[in-house]
């Protein structure tokens, strides 16, 4: 096997492992020559669980394929899956990434009953009228008053923000998270924004200014592209 | 060709066919041709308010199912040759009606009178669509509470989406002056703020308002309440006059001395 060009390449990082898998080998092989190459007792099992990253190169797995392989690997008993990376996108995933990274602009009022979801970040120019509800998979930014619900982050990212000219909500929602007014009546406050706070684990409503300190990278492709 | 004007709510209770009924008398009174048409059918009250109960013949489920022609149904009024009024059916339920049909009468009355006004039930099923297939425009009828608002702000949504509609107008009824005052009913202000529309006009909360529809006069024809004066400056809004709004401020203020000019005791 030392003479032949490996499909499978491991190596040790400062943040475990990564098998490199070549792109030429058929899949077949890969597979097998994980399974021999695991079982070759690469770690020993009194040490601690040692993360694995895969590292696909210029090929394309399906999810069904993804799950095969990281099957082997999670057979054995010390390695966890940090990642997989992969150089390939599918157009759809290409599309979808493009739909998250996006500022999705709207003009108008969010009234009582009505909803509004966006993929990406919402910056709504208008008001959200109580009883009406916002959603955004990003950040939302409301130019108007939020007297509504507004619902940031909502297929899990907690980074998210909500940021609003006029902050009155009924009930503010980043990720899982949820922060509900108060049960006596409120003055709202102008140019406020919310946050998770990661130490206390709770929606946190702030001036707007203190975003600098506290998601320095907001709206900055860098930051998005790791998001996504 | 006339104009038709649907007065809806969403919510029951807050006046919309005291509002139809008290706009119609003030429009008829500026000499317009007026036609009100109840589309609440099932709880007809429209003809009570307006004392015409007993004129009724044939209504609108009659005519929408051909039984009648449209002007066989029309009731006049006892005051003005100038208004009618198509009643709505007590028997019946709303699915009695269709919007086509409702839609094909007021094509009909529109040949022939100059407002059309439609008073459309609460809520915003069958009957509501019934009411606002016909109109071209739409009033929105709240009161100063909050679940009023919220109600109003719904039916606007729904308004907004309807094609071929003009941005709706709106009322705020029964307004009472001390409790906004202390702070116990919401300001004029913030309701407009809120809903975003434009005020059509304003309507003090008046002990003669149930007074007269008890009695089936519509409080429009009283020469000098604080109601009746605001039902006929919407009507003249309607016109497209511009009319300020009038202050509710019952202290001696700007109003008190116009009315003591005109003499006028409040």
């Amino acid at each position: 096997m030392n003479n032949k060009k490996q499909a499978i390449t491991i190596k040790g990082t400062k943040d475990g492992l990564t098998f490199i898998i070549d792109e030429t080998s058929s899949l077949e092989l890969i597979m097998k020559e994980l399974e021999t190459k695991l079982s070759s007792k690469v770690v020993d099992q009194d040490q601690p669980m040692v993360k694995v990253n895969i590292d696909l190169g210029n090929r394309y797995l399906s999810n069904e394929m993804k799950e095969e392989l990281l099957e082997i690997v999670r057979n054995k008993q010390n390695l966890v899956i940090n990642e997989i990376t992969s150089n390939v996108l599918t157009k759809e995933e290409a599309q979808e990434w493009y739909e998250e990274l996006e500022i999705s602009t709207i003009t108008r009022i969010v009234r009582a009953g009505q909803k509004l979801h966006v993929k990406g970040d919402l910056l709504l120019i208008g008001d959200v009228n109580p009883g009406g509800s916002v959603s955004a998979t990003g950040n939302v930014y409301i130019l108007g008053r939020l007297n509504g619900i507004a619902h940031a982050g909502i297929d899990g990212n907690q980074e998210a923000i909500i940021a609003a000219a006029y902050m009155n909500p009924t009930q503010l929602r980043i990720s899982g998270f949820l922060s509900r007014s108060p049960d006596f009546e409120t003055e709202g406050l102008f140019m406020e924004c919310a946050y998770v706070d990661q130490k206390t684990e709770q929606i946190l409503i702030d001036r707007l200014q203190t975003l600098t300190t506290i998601r320095p990278g907001l709206g900055s492709i860098e930051r998005r592209m790791i998001n996504g | 060709m006339g104009e038709a004007i649907v007065i809806t709510s969403g919510k029951g209770g807050v006046g919309k066919t005291t509002t139809t009924a008290n706009v119609g008398t003030s429009l008829a009174l500026l000499g317009k041709k007026v036609c009100l048409i109840d589309t609440d059918i099932g709880l007809r009250n429209l003809d009570v308010v307006m004392g015409l109960e007993n004129r009724i013949v044939y209504d609108v489920v009659d005519v929408v199912q051909e039984r009648c022609r449209v002007k066989q149904a029309l009731v006049r009024d006892k005051r003005f040759d100038c208004l009618h009024l198509l009643p709505a059916s007590q028997t019946s339920d709303k699915s009695a009606v269709t919007p086509e049909g409702i839609q094909r009468i007021v094509a009909e009355l529109k040949q022939d009178y100059d407002y059309i006004l439609i008073d459309c039930p609460a809520g915003i099923e069958q009957g509501y669509k019934n009411a606002i297939a016909g109109a071209d425009k739409a009033v929105v009828i709240t009161t100063p509470e909050k679940s009023s608002v919220r109600d109003a702000d719904r039916i606007i949504g729904l308004l907004e989406k309807e094609e071929g509609m003009e941005s709706p107008h709106l009322i705020i009824n029964r307004i009472r002056t001390h409790m906004v005052k202390s702070g116990d009913m919401l300001d004029i202000n913030d309701i407009v703020e809120v809903l975003a529309i434009d005020l059509l006009g304003i309507v003090a909360d008046d002990d003669e308002v149930i007074k007269s529809s008890h009695h089936g006069e519509p409080v429009a024809f009283q020469p000098n309440t604080k109601a009746s004066i605001s039902y006929r400056n919407i009507a003249r809004r309607i016109l497209g006059e511009s009319v300020p709004l009038m202050s509710l401020e019952e202290d001696k203020g700007m109003m008190a001395k116009v009315k003591k000019f005109f003499g006028i005791k409040s």
